[in-house]
């Protein structure tokens, strides 16, 4: 695709905002904001993986890697509801996360080790692992809110912390990895995933694309569910003192 | 009260603050070995505080509480939380039967209970066997407050605090829970501490009563204290004029 033909494809930026100018939505800052962003965002990761790619270097892939992990910790740690000193728990889960992820891929020769097939997995991967984090950080901050009573009630009866949060770490991790488990079910039924769609556009060979789309979605069921647990097995002690008296000081909004 | 040797609980000395609040100041007293003792007072005056610092549950910031002699953190959390048991006015249940709430103390201790032993417990506590598979969330404000004493019962605990727990039954539960404790403190001779709002229960069924102001210990003494206080500010209590 040429850049004209790109900005033809602006029309469908203009469709949106002669709607919302009718009917009074008030979407057009927006709508010129995102579409602005994501110009530039993405032109400018066009051309750094350009970069990254030709030069084929180590480290330029680990910059990459770092990078991402940085934004994810980011965005997680801002919009989840938040454990104290949830950072490097955060990037303890993304770094495990990817050198679980990479080291099956690369150590089984799954995928050959250029930054071709690095870069864009691991993008997958660790933005699944910040939504999930995400996700399960809200729901584990409120279940602990609401179950203050029977956290207390087990450690007044001579439970350990780990068996007064057992249940909230629990429903929490099903809650958070339901939605990825439940979305593949009815995958391909309804649309065709992003990655998929893009491959057999750009002239991919349709089975090799459903091929990696499942490499893909295997690679995230994993990641829903290891980020999950280990983010709540990190994060729970920090709940608790010594002493084994819940600090309910801890759970910041 | 009695020497310390026939002390249950001994504070000496205790303040606890939570949030910048000072909610409790120089608290220093002994609740006697065996004994029914109420703790009475007006609101927010740091009562049930008090308890969560004798079940561990929270840590004094200064001073010393001694169990049965020994040091609070002398004891493993674990340890002391068995050994002092406590039943709030919520009776909180986890979901599921009476008997999965039953077992669950020796639950968590990788044990089971015995069903002769559940049934005992249900017995003692005025619930009949036939409760064991019932939701424990349908029992009436009654039924789990007593299932609530009898699943603290399952440690044996030498002390057993009871933080308001008659204070949202009817009258007639509330005499069945009354009688319970009485019950239970003549068969196993277990310390009871009781946080009322009700004086005449104090008079009733306590030995020994306490009275707490504003974090403070004003009036300690047998029960009779309450018919004739010597402070000022408990006589305005019990004539219910202090708020």
């Amino acid at each position: 695709m040429s850049y004209f033909t790109l900005a033809i494809t602006l029309i469908f930026v203009v469709i949106p905002l002669i709607l919302s100018r009718t009917f009074r939505l008030g979407l057009e800052k927006d709508t010129m904001i995102a579409a602005i962003r994501s110009i530039i965002q993405l032109l400018a990761v066009g051309y750094v993986l350009q970069f990254v790619f030709d030069a084929e270097h180590i480290i330029y892939i680990l910059l990459m890697i770092a990078l991402m992990i940085g934004a994810a910790t980011h965005n997680a740690q801002r919009k989840g509801a938040s454990i104290r000193g949830i950072i490097w728990k955060l990037i303890a889960t993304f770094v495990f996360i990817e050198v679980l992820t990479q080291g099956i891929l690369l150590g089984l020769g799954i995928t050959p080790p250029t930054a071709q097939y690095i870069i864009p997995i691991s993008g997958m991967v660790i933005g699944n692992s910040m939504v999930l984090s995400i996700l399960f950080l809200n729901r584990f901050t409120a279940e602990m809110r609401n179950r203050q009573d029977e956290t207390e009630l087990i450690l007044s009866l001579g439970g350990t912390p780990k068996q007064a949060i057992h249940k909230q770490l629990k429903t929490s991790i099903k809650a958070s990895t339901i939605p990825t488990i439940e979305s593949q079910k009815t995958i391909g039924l309804v649309q065709l995933p992003g990655m998929m769609s893009g491959q057999i556009i750009a002239g991919a060979d349709p089975v090799q694309a459903v091929l990696f789309q499942l490499l893909i979605l295997f690679l995230l069921l994993t990641t829903a569910v290891v980020t999950s647990i280990m983010l709540g097995y990190l994060s729970y002690p920090t709940l608790f003192n010594d002493r084994m008296q819940f600090l309910e000081g801890h759970l910041e909004k | 009260m009695q020497s310390l040797d026939h002390t249950a609980v001994h504070f000496r000395d205790v303040h606890f603050s939570d949030d910048g609040l000072h909610i409790l100041k120089n608290i220093t007293g002994s609740f006697p070995e065996g004994k029914i003792t109420t703790l009475v007072g007006p609101s927010g005056a740091g009562k049930s505080t008090l308890f969560k610092l004798c079940n561990g549950l929270r840590s004094p910031d200064s001073g010393e509480i001694f169990i049965h002699g020994k040091r609070i953190q002398d004891y493993e959390p674990v340890e002391l939380r068995r050994t002092v048991g406590i039943a709030l006015q919520t009776a909180t249940m986890i979901d599921g039967t009476v008997q999965k709430n039953l077992e669950l103390p020796l639950e968590l201790q990788g044990k089971t209970l015995e069903k002769k032993r559940a049934n005992e417990l249900l017995h003692l506590v005025g619930l009949g066997e036939e409760f064991l598979d019932r939701d424990a969330k349908d029992l009436s404000g009654g039924q789990k407050q007593k299932l609530s004493i009898a699943r603290t019962l399952v440690n044996q605990p030498q002390v057993l605090l009871l933080d308001e727990i008659t204070s949202s039954l009817d009258r007639v539960s509330q005499q069945e829970v009354e009688d319970l404790i009485k019950r239970i403190n003549r068969k196993y001779e277990t310390t009871m501490i009781w946080i009322t709002h009700n004086l005449e229960q104090a008079l009733t069924i306590g030995d020994y009563t306490w009275v707490m102001m504003e974090g403070e210990v004003v009036e300690t003494g047998t029960s009779d204290l309450l018919e004739n206080p010597k402070n000022e500010r408990v006589r305005k209590f019990v004539k219910g004029e202090f708020e």
